[in-house]
């Protein structure tokens, strides 16, 4: 590997480093980087930082302020012209979201996704859901739209709290 | 107001693209106009959530057709700056919504194409296409099971309900035809690769509102006559209404931002 190579792939994982510290707005919690949010870096021809983010929904209204804070926080971080590009392929999966992203949204009082995405059909058979409060899986659904797009409104049947449930998709 | 549409020339792409953003855009404003209003909060939050599905689709198709247009106009400019001929959205989607039953019938019929459809179309030759129908897929995906649960709990409740639930029916049953109309412009492109034949999709949709019709003890109704119009241009008086609401701001304050 060249110098310059090497030079172009500290710049690139600086930039994803930076990037990766960037929050959910909705879920301050979560990083784009623990969500999955945060695809790819790369050093652009002219020598600036380029870094690929997709949206969890199509409408997800918090992907506009991501895109400004992660383009704040290469500019922070002294990366040469930073620049912020929106994918769409492949679609966003709640499989990427990592460990750490699910322990850390379950002790905020959310249940994680499932670790695998399935479809469940239509009246099928309900996941099993474990409240984030007391663990119990006797929940159920109130709705499968809850306060933010990626989320659906539970209740526990055990402790009776409401809960979100962060839905796999 | 200059019109992309209404020229008959238009590449059968951007016409494609531009019948399915607008699609996606009116269902989405048609069901914002629940916000406020919806008999309870947990379907307050339900239908907001479904109509910015509907409106971020709108806006990757529009951001696409803008593109393919290339005269450098933006997605908001096609979205506010036009008039009623030139939408070319189906019927279904500008009807008013009417009551909870007609809005979420409505929402079923419509998810109970287009999952299939967005699957259908995530295998397109055209990548841009293909990538804005992947993940448009996954969220028809909840719009059809939330749509469905409610047609089947309404039609299967109270008398009122289910009296409610086949008016409903029997008020939309007619704009459902046009989900599967091709036009010499959706030939090109079915032949192409670029989508897929609405006409294959009959089968799976037909299979899916039976299903739930009769779980929802609704008679599913035979062939009829169908309308048709919206991808031509040709609309119902209701969509120059929608219009006048959706597109009043940019209009009365040209160039306004957030």
């Amino acid at each position: 590997m060249s110098v310059l190579a090497f030079d172009r792939e500290a710049l690139r994982r600086r930039a994803l480093q930076a990037a990766g510290t960037v929050v959910d707005p909705e879920i301050p919690v979560l990083t784009i980087a623990d969500l999955g949010v945060l695809r790819e870096a790369r050093v652009t021809e002219e020598g600036g930082v380029e870094v690929d983010i997709t949206p969890t929904y199509s409408g997800c209204p918090a992907m506009r302020m991501i895109a400004l804070q992660v383009e704040e926080a290469l500019r922070a971080a002294g990366l040469p012209a930073p620049r912020v590009r929106l994918v769409l392929s492949p679609a966003w999966t709640t499989d990427w979201m990592t460990e750490a992203g699910r322990d850390r949204l379950r002790a905020y009082g959310i249940a994680p996704p499932a670790p695998r995405a399935t479809r469940r059909g239509l009246f099928g058979l309900e996941e099993a859901v474990a409240c984030p409060r007391c663990g119990s899986t006797a929940t159920e659904t109130l709705s499968e739209f809850g306060s933010t797009a990626c989320k659906a409104l539970r209740r526990c049947t055990a402790c009776r709290e409401p809960f979100d449930h962060f839905k796999c998709l | 107001m200059t019109s992309i549409l209404v020229a008959r020339e238009a590449p059968p792409l951007l016409l494609h693209t531009m019948r399915l953003a607008d699609t996606m855009l009116v269902l989405g404003h048609r069901l914002s106009e629940w916000t406020g209003q919806a008999p309870m909060l947990e379907e307050e939050l339900a239908l907001a959530n479904a109509a910015l599905d509907y409106i971020g689709q709108a806006r990757s198709l529009y951001a696409y057709a803008a593109t393919l247009e290339g005269k450098g106009r933006t997605e908001d400019d096609l979205a506010y700056l036009r008039d009623a001929p030139d939408w070319r959205n189906w019927l279904i989607a500008e009807l008013p919504n009417g009551d909870f039953a007609r809005t979420v019938l409505r929402q079923f019929l419509v998810a109970a194409f287009l999952q299939p459809w967005w699957h259908a179309l995530a295998q397109s030759k055209d990548a841009t296409l293909a990538a804005i129908a992947a993940k448009a897929e996954k969220e028809a995906a909840y719009h059809l099971r939330h749509a469905g649960e409610w047609v089947i709990r309404l039609g299967d409740g109270t008398a009122e309900s289910h009296r409610r639930m086949e008016a409903a029916l029997e008020e939309l049953w007619s704009y459902t035809g046009e989900m599967f109309e091709a036009d010499a412009a959706d030939r090109a492109l079915i032949e192409a690769g670029i989508v897929p034949d609405p006409e294959t999709l009959r089968g799976a949709w037909a299979d899916m509102v039976g299903r739930v019709l009769a779980e929802a003890t609704l008679a599913m109704p035979g062939p009829a006559w169908m309308q048709s119009g919206g991808r031509r241009g040709v609309h119902t008086e209701h969509l120059g209404h929608l219009l006048a609401v959706m597109q009043h701001l940019p209009r009365s304050y040209p160039g306004a931002v957030w």
